[in-house]
């Protein structure tokens, strides 16, 4: 009993099996007859951006929130090209979306057609995979296998690509379980016997760390519970990279903030030191190495990935398991508990003193002022203000960024949403989009700088259309805040083309977008600024004005090692000497 | 304020000077990898190679399996070890691949590259090259008074030897394959 279908109609059709309820996208010439099918049904809701790669972020935020694909519906050329940075991006920080974009029609492609782009080819690199449906009957077929291709093994985008003729042709729909299985299938569980060497580790560890990051968040809830299970059992101390945060709970006992550029302190120098590293969904990224040939020189090295290809790329490990965290963690903590759940108590209590050390440094210690707001504060207040409430949290780029996951603390994944990998100025915004619709009733927060929030800023014509009522909190330096710092610590003071001239009122810009503008300067008024951002029904764009020249401290200079730290401004000009601001 | 003690107006930088530390001894590997045979394939394996600065020696693909649509690709590259351990890792997590065998370290193997070589030249030269072509059991596919095509097949070495030697006879243009490998016994 074939059902035939039109090729628009199919992809309605299939994004409907497929359990979709949202797609973010923008039409254009060569998408019109699949918007003609969204137009006529009512499951599937469509959130009209106001740039493609704005889609391409709400999908991101809508996908990291929920643990569901995100999905994009754009025209060719132009339409296409627009999503490739936020294809990119997903690539990078291992998040499912599904993009369809409309092509010319078939016979046309290769004429340099009007709004002709090579979107597979030009996607390539950026995919996970990528296809173009030449045959209507093969357009069900491959949107299913699209699905399963971005949500299995390490997640990431997929584009199908649909000239417009194989959207208007008949063809036949073939419903998720009866398309063709890939072959296509990334192994979940890992090898007994390199858990057992993991198991062995722990149990004679007497300096362990585990590291932990994305791939716990894209492994399921199942992994953060497992994750927190293993900590709490074993007492060992807990980092995480950025694109980790929340899968052990920022209030939990045996956390110690963020590790890597950026990190705290303690986390650095316990990676630096440690004898077990546990490295859990994380993959061992230039950002949290630093100089590799001097990264964690005395540890024993486990890595848990489900991607092979992460395993010994820039650090080399001693057991690597090769396997989806959740099913991984399952059976370490089985073989640990079968084997008597030992781990080397004496030694831990030394190394949680050493840490405790660490900590009394307390790095992320900041000179705050009456007169002016420092950022760092004002993530303090927004922190303590909107503390246990369902908060979801973006940001853009940048030093902001930064001192976010540095001062916010997150109990819940998927609850924190950034640009990792590719470092996207302009994410946040339409990532507090995608993530709101998603979640109408939560907190979403768009923590921003300036600079970042204007990249995408159209998106707040998406936010007031459906009613989103994001808030973006833009930490305003009227400075490219980190490529300042760089050139200040690295490039001699000069300060090139780094600062926001000319920049908007944003309070006269949040009227002309309909929605509440507000403006703060005053450490004292900062308190009731956020809760009147906090109490407004509806989107708000505040703009914060914070200190102009704050550094984001603790940093490891890229090309130093862990234990290489600067700590703050504070030391480097009491001491004098920026020899002594480097501690070893 | 200068934290690394750069001197004001220095542009020194600091990761972009430091050198691979997983070391350079390079080795040369001949890598098979079976494939869906779908639009786009050869592309995406290529453009794998060169977009993370792998280097390829030499590649050849082409369909050997018709009803299953897949193709086999040979590959031979050359990197430090872990740089070899990368490529397969990256192949091998590919969509549209099946399998990747690394047939320089999966015990012993057979490479064969075949070439087309077309020589011109008359009199004493013309004599020799025929005569060496028989040495090298490289076989005359075309022939006119001036010039002959010879068709070889065998390891690249020997491929290398044989227009070497035909550089001084008249060689006018090589056309070579590339490597097709395959392992030895079952």
């Amino acid at each position: 009993m074939a059902r035939i279908m039109t090729g628009a109609q199919i992809v309605v059709q299939a994004l409907k099996d497929q359990g979709v309820d949202t797609v973010f996208g923008y039409p254009g010439g060569a998408v019109l007859p699949i918007y003609d099918e969204v137009f006529q049904q009512n499951d599937i809701r469509h959130v009209l951006v106001r740039h493609e790669q704005g889609a391409t972020h709400a999908a991101e935020g809508y996908a990291r929130s929920t643990g569901k694909p995100g999905v994009v519906l754009v025209t060719s050329g132009p339409g296409a090209t627009n999503a490739v940075t936020g294809m990119t991006d997903a690539l990078m920080d291992s998040i499912p979306i599904i993009v369809l974009t409309g092509q010319v029609p078939t016979f046309m492609i290769g004429n340099d057609a009007f709004q002709e782009a090579d979107t597979v080819g030009i996607t390539r690199p950026c995919t996970k995979h990528n296809w173009l449906v030449k045959d209507t009957d093969r357009l069900a077929d491959t949107i299913h296998q699209a699905f399963h291709v971005a949500t299995s093994g390490r997640p990431g985008p997929v584009l199908i690509d649909i000239p417009k003729d194989v959207q208007f042709a008949d063809g036949e729909y073939v419903a998720p379980e009866k398309a063709r299985t890939s072959h296509y299938q990334p192994r979940v569980k890992g090898d007994i016997d390199l858990i057992t060497l993991a198991v062995e580790a722990i149990e004679r560890a007497e300096r362990p760390i585990i590291y932990s990051g994305g791939g716990v968040v894209n492994s399921g809830d199942r992994a953060s519970q497992l994750l927190r299970e293993l900590v709490a059992a074993t007492n060992f101390p807990i980092t995480s990279t950025l694109m980790g945060l929340g899968c052990y709970p920022a209030s939990g006992k045996n956390w110690m903030g963020m590790l890597g550029m950026h990190g705290t302190y303690e986390a650095n120098m316990a990676m630096h030191g440690c004898d077990l590293m546990l490295c859990i969904g994380a993959r061992f990224d230039d950002r949290i190495t630093g100089r590799v040939d001097a990264f964690s020189p005395d540890s024993f090295k486990v890595h848990i990935d489900i991607d092979p290809s992460s395993i010994n790329k820039n650090i080399h490990v001693d057991v690597p398991v090769i396997g989806d965290v959740g099913h991984v963690l399952e059976d370490v903590l089985a073989l640990w508990k079968e084997r008597g759940s030992k781990t080397s108590a004496g030694g831990l209590d030394a190394w949680w003193r050493q840490i405790d050390a660490w900590k009394d440094v307390k790095s992320l210690a900041y000179r705050n002022s009456e007169k002016v707001i420092k950022p760092q504060y004002a993530l303090e207040r927004l922190e303590a203000l909107t503390k246990g409430r369902d908060r979801y949290i973006t940001t853009e780029v940048g030093q902001h960024q930064m001192w976010a996951a540095q001062y916010l603390g997150f109990e819940e994944p998927n609850r924190w949403m950034t640009s990792g990998g590719l470092g996207t100025m302009g994410y946040g915004l339409p990532a507090s989009v995608g993530v709101q619709i998603a979640h109408p009733d939560a907190l979403v927060i768009n923590v921003a700088g300036e600079a970042s929030w204007l990249m995408n800023m159209q998106e707040m014509g998406t936010a007031m259309q459906y009613r989103a009522p994001v808030k973006q909190f833009i930490l305003n330096n009227e400075r490219l805040g980190m490529v300042r710092q760089w050139q200040e610590l690295l490039h001699g003071e000069r300060y090139s083309s780094s600062w926001s001239e000319s920049l908007p009122d944003f309070v006269k810009l949040a009227e002309a977008f309909g929605c509440k503008g507000i403006i703060c300067k005053d450490p004292a008024d900062l308190d009731d600024a956020i809760q009147e951002m906090l109490d407004y029904d509806g989107p708000v764009i505040f703009d914060c004005l914070v200190e102009k020249h704050e550094n984001c401290f603790p940093m490891i200079p890229s090309g130093k090692a862990h234990n290489e730290m600067l700590l703050s401004d504070a030391a480097m000009s009491d001491a004098i000497d920026a020899e002594g601001a480097v501690l070893v | 304020m200068n934290a690394l003690h750069l001197k004001k107006g220095s542009s020194k930088h600091s990761a972009y000077d430091l050198k691979n530390p997983l070391g350079d001894h390079l080795e040369t590997h001949t890598l098979t990898v079976l494939v869906d045979n779908e639009a786009g394939v050869l592309a995406r394996v290529i453009g794998l190679f060169s977009g993370r600065g792998y280097n390829i020696d030499s590649l050849t693909v082409a369909e050997v399996d018709h009803e299953g649509h897949l193709s086999r690709i040979t590959v031979v590259t050359t990197g430090t070890p872990a740089v070899i351990e990368q490529i397969k890792a990256q192949l091998g997590r590919m969509v549209p691949v099946h399998s990747v065998h690394d047939l320089t370290v999966e015990g012993a193997s057979v490479e064969r590259e075949l070439a087309l070589v077309k020589v011109t030249g008359t009199g004493e030269k013309r004599v020799e090259a025929m005569r060496t072509s028989e040495v090298f059991r490289a076989a005359v596919v075309d022939s006119t008074l001036e010039s002959f095509v010879f068709e070889i097949t065998g390891t690249p070495e020997k491929i290398d030897a044989f227009v070497r030697l035909m550089v001084p006879l008249g060689l006018e243009e090589v056309a070579r394959t590339g490597i097709a490998a395959i392992s030895r016994g079952t």
